[in-house]
């Protein structure tokens, strides 16, 4: 009964793909409408072809997938070495996760990379489960630091250094 | 004999110490994220793409990603041997018996074949690409817009239908490729596509984005979101080595595996896959002890794991003369090709020699190494299984969002980085195989141009898009691909429905096939279209790749 329940779960939610397909295809469609063929053109083909055809084939997918859905068929999910499908999905750490990264996204131009990287490493590290608060964060300072000074020195880019100018 | 003169200029090249230097680091690192569980050699270029922007030279940065392509796959085999994870390491075949006979203590000489016949098959599948290769680009400089486009679509077409295990869901997978294509100004008429009118879109989404986002982030994102609590256990094994009733069940296998792998590398099918697949079924119907198949059967080794390194040679052909990837990794090589403005394609021995022999000389060369790496260390490598997985998968999410900003220097690009993430987590999810996203990407300006210069030669007529004799061959074979469920349905099936009611030797026969795909599994050693339905049918798991 309750792995019943699971698949039907799984299904309706694999509809919300389906939706999705539906909602980029008919977005495409739109956007190609408004495209003019416009003076730049050589060709007879313009820039609306391509966009019309793939917006097209897009939602003619998502009624075959929709229907694929409705018959039965599901999206198998993605195996791997490391990867335990028995258990749920951990929504903690990857939500998380996707708190490191956005908190990356959102300091390297106000603090830099040296810490905003060692921020977006040990907060990845800690939402994986590590536990150990003195060596996590001393890898990824020495991860930022590094990674910073390897692309200034080595490649000639360089990375936000932020609060720390003048020390690096 | 052109074609060997031409490599040993290539080998003067790639024996300057900087290039071996490149060729080294190439071949341990490969090794090191073939190891590595959830680092595949497409995430390892992908994520390396922006570190090699600041490299003048773009030959050594070629030969360190070749180099990767070839030892990512002796470290998987290690991998796949060694490590206990029940169920999902099956996504190689390699495991299947490779993982047995490390069980029952045969570790070391599973490593032995799977690395011997690795390099048996590589070096005879890099020597074919240098006698080929020139012959295909005599061939492929004929060719017009019409027929690139066709051989584009073949591509995308076999990609989508081969991989994963369901062709809706491939397609879907393709078409959002496609999509994230388009965004951008429209080269000819300046126009701006799906831009959302943020100024940073008009440049369109850089292709390494897309790859980093796809591949490394929506995996490291998927295998936190399901990590195995409990490391994994490694199964501890010896010095690789073989005896000599190993050499003689081995040899044959190398030999055979390198035959089928490498003409499916050869043509856009979708990768090692299939080939590797059919390997494994040749073995077990030729070998003199079948009954030790499942149980750990070196020829179950041996064969599939010469397969996949004749095949990974194979994909050089299509992409050195055609500019056409049919893996993911060649696909991610193709972009730093691009990354220096070189475009492969049918012009790219003529233009740059010095690179393409260079290149296969280099590929020689560190597959040599990668035997002597591998054969004495493959124990040692084993030891990065160890590595605590939460600063793995930080430090793959670490990597890519530095990478990803490096190249353009904008958080827009997180931004981006962070959605495509997300929509590769979907995929994941919901068996939407990640590679025609990319390869969508990758050949989709590309495909959009040869049409619109096929159309404008024809001035507007749409025959001028199949009005050549290659170009409606090409075509047909789609048609063949699209339609195959069809065909397999109301044709096939019927004849042999018929043939079977016939002689009931071959229905017994059929009946005690493999365990893993079963009916078709017959079927698919006749038809290559049909190993990909056989593969689709039954509940195949896809490689991480």
């Amino acid at each position: 009964m309750i792995s019943r329940i699971t698949a039907w779960g799984q299904g309706r939610s694999e509809l919300l793909v389906a939706l999705f397909l539906l909602v980029l295809g008919v977005f495409v469609l739109f956007d190609a409408a408004r495209l003019k063929a416009g003076i730049g053109q050589r060709g007879p083909v313009g820039p609306k072809a391509l966009p019309l055809v793939i917006g097209a084939l897009l939602v003619v997918t998502a009624l075959l997938l929709a229907r694929d859905v409705l018959r039965g068929g599901r999206g198998e999910p993605e195996g791997g070495e490391d990867v335990d499908l028995s258990t749920g999905t951990h929504w903690r750490a990857l939500l998380l996760l996707a708190a490191s990264f956005l908190a990356n996204i959102a300091l390297i131009e106000r603090v830099g990379w040296p810490i905003s990287g060692a921020v977006l490493f040990f907060g990845c590290a800690y939402a994986l489960g590590s536990r150990q608060f003195v060596r996590g964060p001393l890898i990824a300072l020495a991860l930022s630091i590094g990674s910073w000074y390897l692309f200034a020195l080595g490649l000639g880019i360089t990375l936000p250094v932020g609060v720390l100018k003048g020390i690096l | 004999m052109g074609a060997l003169n031409d490599l040993l200029h290539g080998f003067a090249v790639a024996l300057t110490p900087m290039n071996l230097l490149y060729a080294l680091i190439g071949v341990m690192l490969g090794t090191a994220i073939g190891v590595l569980p959830g680092i595949g050699p497409a995430m390892a270029i992908a994520l390396l793409l922006p570190i090699t922007y600041g490299l003048d030279e773009p030959l050594p940065a070629i030969i360190m990603f070749a180099g990767i392509y070839y030892g990512g796959m002796y470290g998987g085999s290690t991998t796949s041997i060694l490590l206990n994870t029940p169920g999902e390491s099956a996504s190689v075949i390699t495991a299947i018996e490779g993982n047995k006979m490390a069980k029952a203590g045969r570790g070391a000489q599973a490593l032995a074949t799977a690395a011997i016949g690795s390099f048996v098959a590589g070096t005879i599948g890099t020597m074919l690409v240098v006698l080929l290769a020139p012959l295909v680009v005599r061939f492929a400089v004929q060719l017009g817009a019409p027929d690139l486009l066709a051989v584009m679509v073949l591509a995308f077409v076999a990609v989508t239908a081969v991989l994963g295990a369901s062709r809706v869901r491939g397609f879907a997978s393709l078409l959002v490729g496609l999509t994230i294509g388009l965004v951008g100004i429209d080269f000819v008429t300046g126009q701006q596509r799906l831009t959302f009118g943020i100024p940073q879109l008009a440049d369109g989404i850089d292709v390494v984005v897309v790859a980093v986002g796809l591949f490394a982030v929506g995996e490291a994102l998927w295998i936190a979101a399901h990590l195995r609590r409990g490391s994994a256990r490694v199964i501890t094994t010896g010095r690789a080595r073989m005896g000599r009733e190993d050499w003689a069940r081995s040899w044959k296998p190398w030999l055979r595996g390198t035959a089928i792998g490498f003409p499916f590398g050869a043509i856009p099918a979708g990768g090692a896959e299939v080939p590797t697949f059919l390997s494994y079924v040749a073995e077990k119907k030729l070998s003199k002890k079948p009954e030790e198949f499942g149980r750990g059967a070196i020829e179950g080794v041996a064969g599939p794991e010469a397969t996949n390194n004749a095949s990974a040679a194979g994909g050089f052909v299509p992409l050195l003369t055609l500019g056409l990837p049919t893996t993911a990794t060649a696909g991610v090589m193709l972009l730093a090709f691009q990354q220096y403005g070189i475009q492969p394609g049918p012009l790219l021995l003529r233009n740059e020699p010095e690179l393409v022999w260079g290149l296969l000389a280099s590929l020689l060369i560190g597959n040599a190494v990668l035997l002597v790496l591998n054969l004495p260390l493959a124990s040692i490598w084993a030891k990065l299984l160890y590595i605590p997985r939460p600063y793995l998968y930080a430090g793959i999410l670490f990597f890519a969002s530095v990478g990803a900003y490096a190249v353009n220097q904008s958080t827009v690009d997180l931004v981006v980085l962070f959605v495509l993430g997300l929509i590769g987590f979907a995929m994941r999810r919901f068996g939407i195989p990640v590679v025609p996203a990319v390869i969508g990407v990758i050949l989709g300006s590309r495909a959009e141009t040869q049409m619109r210069r096929a159309l404008q030669i024809s001035d507007g007529e749409i025959s001028g898009l199949f009005n050549t004799a290659f170009s409606v061959t090409i075509y047909v074979i789609i048609a063949l691909v699209v339609l195959w469920p069809l065909i397999n349905r109301f044709v096939v099936r019927p004849l042999r429905r018929r043939r079977a009611s016939g002689s009931t030797t071959e229905f017994t026969e059929s009946t005690e096939s493999t365990e893993f795909a079963e009916p078709v599994a017959d079927q698919s050693v006749e038809a290559g279209v049909g190993a990909s339905s056989a593969l689709s049918e039954s509940d195949q798991p896809r490689g991480t790749s």
